[in-house]
């Protein structure tokens, strides 16, 4: 009987492997294309939503992790840049580097205190601490409270490609997000993120069989906050932009929607979820508040009757892996 | 004029006043979030949301019915609660054998829902309630000026408080309570109704909570987004004190409404993150928190 049973399990994952070729070129092909027909600050802006989704869903989808504090990481580290490219004068690699590496940080600090506590209470412990980092931007004087930090210069990439010029500023953003995409498609898929999976399935057993579970959760948190931190980056290059709404508990929400509509857990659902939204927000910005009503609606439905997300319930549909 | 650390003792004490007054709405909410957390096993996200619209119903019940504080201090809470027994049947109910997570979300989506509505329909400003006639006015103690409104505050949660802690933990129902959070499967094969008193455990958190927004519309200003601030601060007051213990829940709610206050007085830069960094210190040396058994 096993002998019978095993062939299709691997025929399933070479499906799998070859499905998610077909889509990765499929996603890749489509945001080439896109900035002929769709306007460029729009995608740029899902991009970047779509990288932070992605390192959000690294820890809800393959360490069952929910951080309902990621904009802790994505609003800090855009600040940092934001003030690293205009007041210091940085060219954009160093500021998104600065930006980066402060989401590492971040990162460190948040996941050791976080991690101390599982489930339920680690979604409040980063909540609480990303309110904290909020009201610290709001009192610090770099932040320009109300106003952000405002007119941030794009610069020269490495003094040669310049990004004021929107096409230039859209290929650099798009080859950051593929390259962050594909460096989290390479830790879900290495042993270190099999063992991320034995967590999320069963953290008492990958104990006693000798992982020492705090050192993967804490490594997956900071990985997931470093990615976050260069989205963030990136976006205060697009917007020039760096304010309080990146870092209140808002965009935390946020980031948790798209990857819920998009597919917890699943390779492109995050990607999916972060343009579906950032297109509802931008066509409903004229309905305010109704923004809010929406957004809650999206939220009770898609765990009500709609857990797979999009692309899981697609993946479901078609039998393959997405 | 006295002076304490010196630091006037009117500043000190009327810091003190306000501390306790937060402290009390944290008490009541974490106790709120406490007993559904025993019995539903979801932290209810929608929370602040419940305060807020106990607090708006005061002032709507005010401004269109004319019945004053003392009415809406009795009907708005069975009022909200019975939208809390609502939202447990059409929604919480189905998702009790799912992950805790979606619990969460889901009564977070519902928090965005409620204060989405309220903010279209009133805007985000904020709305005067005026303290009730009887309760105007003050006492001067030597030492500091008591509002009595103030005073009624922090008496009136204290007695609620400890009347739930009694509910729960010394009577017939409260001991069924208990049972039914550690075991329901058994409670329930000795012919107690389980679900329905989850759907009545839910409705009760749900009425301190509008009970606390009735409460706080006098001192603060009646807003959509009064209460989700406030309800980021209470998870830290509940993660600060563990969920394991009634007892806990208050004390540690009041004791940091009061440091809060204190730090307002000292160093007023870190007023606001003050409990936030206390819960971080508190997750270092014990993890489960104060009050908390080990999960």
């Amino acid at each position: 009987m096993a002998a019978l049973a095993d062939p299709p399990i691997v025929e399933t994952r070479r499906d799998g492997e070859r499905s998610l070729a077909v889509a990765f070129a499929l996603m890749v092909a489509l945001l080439v294309a896109a900035p002929f027909v769709v306007y460029p600050v729009f995608l740029m802006q899902a991009l970047c939503f779509a990288l932070f989704a992605c390192a959000f869903n690294l820890l809800i989808g393959y360490v069952g992790l929910l951080s309902f504090g990621h904009a802790l990481f994505f609003g800090w580290a855009s600040y940092l840049s934001a003030h690293a490219a205009k007041i210091w004068g940085f060219p954009p690699e160093a500021a998104v580097l600065i930006g980066t590496t402060s989401g590492a940080v971040l990162g460190i600090i948040a996941g050791s205190i976080a991690i101390r506590r599982q489930g339920i209470y680690f979604a409040m412990i980063t909540l609480a601490l990303a309110q904290m980092m909020y009201f610290v931007a709001l009192r610090a004087p770099f932040t320009g409270g109300e106003d952000g930090i405002q007119d941030v210069p794009r610069g020269r990439l490495f003094g040669v490609f310049d990004l004021s010029h929107e096409m230039t500023m859209y290929v650099f953003i798009l080859v950051m997000v593929l390259a962050g995409f594909v460096f989290i498609y390479r830790i879900i898929n290495s042993p270190f993120g099999e063992v991320l999976k034995a967590i999320r399935e069963n953290e008492p057993r990958a104990v006693s069989l000798g992982y020492k579970t705090d050192r993967y959760k804490l490594c997956a948190f900071v990985l997931s906050a470093t990615l976050a931190g260069l989205a963030g980056a990136l976006k205060a290059l697009v917007f020039q932009l760096a304010s309080l709404t990146d870092v209140y508990w808002t965009m935390s929400g946020e980031v948790v929607l798209m990857t819920l509509v998009g597919g917890l857990g699943t390779v492109f659902g995050p990607v999916v979820g972060a343009f579906l939204i950032v297109a509802m927000e931008n066509y409903l910005a004229q309905f305010g508040q109704w923004v809010l009503v929406i957004q809650g609606v999206i939220f009770v439905a898609c765990v009500l009757v709609f857990r797979r997300g999009i692309v899981g319930e697609l993946a479901h549909a078609l039998g393959v892996k997405l | 004029m006295v002076e304490i650390f010196g630091i006037p003792s009117y500043a000190l004490f009327g810091q003190l006043l306000i501390g306790l007054i937060n402290g009390s709405f944290y008490a009541l909410l974490s106790l709120g979030l406490a007993v559904i957390f025993g019995m539903l096993n979801i932290i209810n996200f929608t929370h602040g949301a419940q305060y807020m619209m106990g607090a708006f119903a005061a002032y709507l019940m005010l401004e269109y019915l004319g019945l004053d504080y003392w009415v809406a201090l009795v009907i708005v809470p069975f009022l909200i609660a019975a939208t809390g027994i609502v939202i447990e049947r059409l929604f919480l109910q189905h998702i009790r054998k799912l992950d805790h997570l979606y619990g969460l979300i889901l009564t977070f989506g519902l928090a965005l829902i409620i204060e989405g509505l309220f903010r279209n329909a009133y805007g985000s400003s904020g709305k005067p309630y005026q303290v009730p006639e009887l309760l105007q006015g003050g006492r001067n103690l030597g030492f500091m000026f008591l509002p009595n409104y103030r005073a009624w505050v922090i008496a009136f949660s204290l007695v609620v408080c400890f009347a739930t802690w009694f509910a729960i933990e010394r009577t017939r129902l409260g001991s069924y309570l208990r049972a039914a959070t550690e075991n329901p499967t058994l409670v329930r094969a000795f012919g107690i109704n389980v679900p329905r008193m989850v759907t009545l455990t839910y409705g009760f958190g749900v009425g301190l909570a509008a009970l606390a927004g009735v409460m706080a519309a006098p001192i603060y200003n009646v807003s959509p987004q009064m209460g989700s601030d406030l309800i980021i601060v209470v998870f830290a007051v509940v993660v600060i004190g563990g969920m394991g213990s009634i007892l806990g829940a208050i004390i540690t709610g009041f004791a940091l409404g009061v440091i809060e206050g204190l730090t307002k007085v000292f160093f007023p830069e870190a007023s606001s993150t003050v409990i936030f960094v206390i819960m971080a210190i508190v997750l270092l040396i014990r993890p489960a928190g104060l009050f908390g058994r080990t999960v």
